[in-house]
């Protein structure tokens, strides 16, 4: 079966060259189920059990929390910043990629790459060493009262660092799939770039773009280790929905940090909602 | 169609830049204190006491921000930028560590009474209920066999305390032979499994995943696992000797003299001297200085043989350099296992 769950052989057939008898086949299987489900619906499981183990009212109590609430907002508003500037940046390199031919092209695919490749950790101190009192840029930010470390500035950046793999990637071998034979044609007939992108690539690769974002969407607003470097943990003010679940934990407040962790858990899983029903479109 | 899409999403990040630049731009004052690991629910308190007292005093709004973390980490942060009005830490070679990049005068220690440190505590051990494992005095930890938790002394100033009370109490017991107490110290580590980053996490290891026979804390830290998660779980042993931890506290000077918050700051830093500041520091088992609130707290507080700092350790700036720089005992002790 192919690997890529957006081109159409990933709806099942039985290939011919299966020669695995039934047993093997179904222990296979079952092996998969009970891993998924030892090591992600019980824990899933387990999140909602202790959010709500005081009850609802408890539950929303938590939420209602001013720190908590604000932490939720930044959240927002951080994935609102990123997702839109990643989606820009995803589709401008992944059509330079796809459709051009330039010197670089490969040391461009490879960096895009980068922010897989190294831990999230690393992102957030390369920002600390270039925005922090010690780094070069600061005289200059501090002269202009400009703050980017341990504020929402530096926290945006590090996400969008983190997360601008996701479009480009979901993108690319989709668009080098197509070939530009029909963006060709299209300007063969008279139509301008936009009205090509617009016209014929937009649709092209409108589920691929939107399986990008929503993966993008979903690291954004769970990432925790770059954020974490850069938010200096001011309550109320540079915490994210992840660091607040680590704060609630750590003040004994379990409730609450589950309330607020099964938030976050809930938005898996409307991602996946929405990332099954894009595939399922997909192979229409 | 398409206008709707590229509208939708200026929309988008002007709303949020927005809500960005509108966010703090109430007429209030804001202080924002950099603190370490345990003191998370001492400042909860205080700081709500202090914005009562500052409001009837001059009329002015003033809304304190926090911020916890490993105390060396913390240190790290004001550092590399965090604008911390004040700083208060759980040692004084942290702050040292601030005033070396120029954020406040090397003096710092001497400008508020008490060594700039309104409250100490000490270090104890909390032992699960019945203390299955009869863990008494420091003798019984370097037993084999015994897992002990307590957090990283690179970024964790809790750990640091906890390193040299164990020292300390094997200095008094080797006839101040400091080969002795290294190999004392040596042994203890060979128990611990595993370094939090801060006390905090070293304190939700121990009590909520289960993990280690006993946990070298901070009095304060002790008290408080026990009043959140039961007096049946846990009990708190006070070893024959340990150490006077002083937690100093400072303003920073670069950044209320920026901010223009250094009359606030200050009197946030000098009602924790106050009765009524000590009150609450009382309340949440730091050991107070004010001899008043003090005898009226004794009871809370075991009666310890505490060894100070710098008569044990010739002050923070040498037991730093000797113990915790790159290099020092606790490089040449401390393998990961």
């Amino acid at each position: 079966m192919s690997i890529n769950p957006l081109t159409k052989q990933s709806i099942t057939v039985q290939p011919t060259s299966v020669t695995e008898s039934v047993g093997v086949r179904w222990l296979m299987i079952g092996i998969s189920f009970i891993f998924i489900g030892l090591f992600l619906i019980l824990p899933l499981v387990a999140v909602f059990g202790q959010a709500f183990v005081k009850g609802l009212c408890a539950y929303f109590d938590a939420i209602r929390q001013p720190d908590t609430f604000a932490a939720i907002r930044l959240t927002l508003v951080t994935a609102a910043i990123t997702v839109p500037l990643n989606l820009i940046f995803g589709v401008t390199a992944a059509w330079a990629i796809s459709k051009f031919e330039f010197w670089g092209k490969n040391i461009l695919l490879t960096l895009i790459d980068l922010p897989f490749a190294i831990s999230p950790v690393v992102s957030g101190l390369i920002y600390v060493l270039l925005f922090g009192r010690q780094g070069w840029l600061w005289p200059w930010l501090s002269e202009h009262n400009i703050k980017i470390v341990f504020a929402v500035p530096g926290i945006v950046l590090a996400t969008i660092l983190v997360t601008f793999p996701f479009i480009a990637r979901e993108l690319i071998p989709l668009m080098q799939a197509q070939g530009d034979e029909e963006e060709e044609a299209a300007l063969v007939l008279g139509a301008n770039g936009w009205q090509t992108f617009f016209r014929v690539t937009l649709p092209n690769i409108k589920w691929g773009l939107l399986y990008g974002v929503i993966l993008c969407n979903a690291r954004a607003m769970g990432e925790f280790g770059a954020v974490s470097v850069v938010s200096g943990h001011i309550r109320g003010l540079t915490n994210t929905i992840p660091l607040q679940v680590e704060i609630l934990y750590n003040e004994y407040n379990f409730t609450a940090s589950f309330a607020v962790a099964s938030l976050l858990a809930l938005l898996g899983l409307v991602t996946l909602a929405v990332k099954s029903f894009v595939e399922w479109k997909t192979a229409h | 169609m398409r206008k709707k899409i590229i509208l939708g999403l200026l929309l988008i990040v002007l709303l949020a830049v927005g809500a960005i630049s509108f966010a703090g731009a109430e007429g209030e004052i804001t202080l924002l204190n950099v603190s370490y690991d345990p003191t998370r629910e001492l400042y909860e308190n205080y700081n709500a006491a202090f914005a009562k007292y500052w409001k009837a005093k001059t009329g002015q709004t003033v809304v304190i921000k926090q911020s916890h973390g490993g105390s060396g980490a913390q240190a790290r942060t004001v550092i590399d930028g965090l604008e911390a009005d004040v700083v208060t830490l759980a040692l004084a070679y942290d702050i040292d560590a601030i005033a070396d990049s120029k954020l406040l005068p090397t003096n710092w220690q001497k400008r508020l009474p008490n060594n700039s440190t309104p409250y100490t505590s000490t270090i104890v051990f909390l032992v699960r209920k019945g203390n299955p494992k009869e863990i008494k005095d420091w003798d019984d930890l370097v037993k084999p066999g015994i897992s002990i938790i307590t957090p990283n002394p690179k970024t964790s100033g809790g750990a640091r305390w906890n390193y040299l009370a164990a020292w300390g109490y094997a200095l008094k017991h080797n006839n101040n032979s400091q080969e002795k107490a290294k190999e004392f110290v040596k042994k203890l580590f060979k128990n611990v499994p595993v370094l939090d980053s801060g006390a905090r996490g070293a304190t939700t290891t121990f009590v909520q995943r289960g993990v280690g026979d006993v946990l070298l804390a901070w009095e304060n830290e002790a008290f408080l696992a026990i009043n959140e998660l039961g007096k049946d779980k846990f009990e708190i042993i006070v070893p024959s000797l340990s150490i006077l931890a002083e937690p100093p506290v400072a303003v920073v000077d670069k950044v209320v003299d920026k901010r223009g918050t250094r009359k606030v700051a200050e009197a946030y830093l000098k009602y924790l001297y106050t009765p009524e500041g000590q009150e609450i520091v009382a309340r949440n088992y730091y050991r107070p200085r004010l001899k008043s609130v003090a005898d009226k707290y004794a009871h809370q507080f075991p009666k310890i043989k505490l060894i100070t700092i710098d008569d044990t350790f010739g002050g923070w700036q040498k037991a730093q350099k000797t113990h915790f720089e790159d290099g020092g005992t606790f490089d040449q002790i401390y393998q990961p296992q």
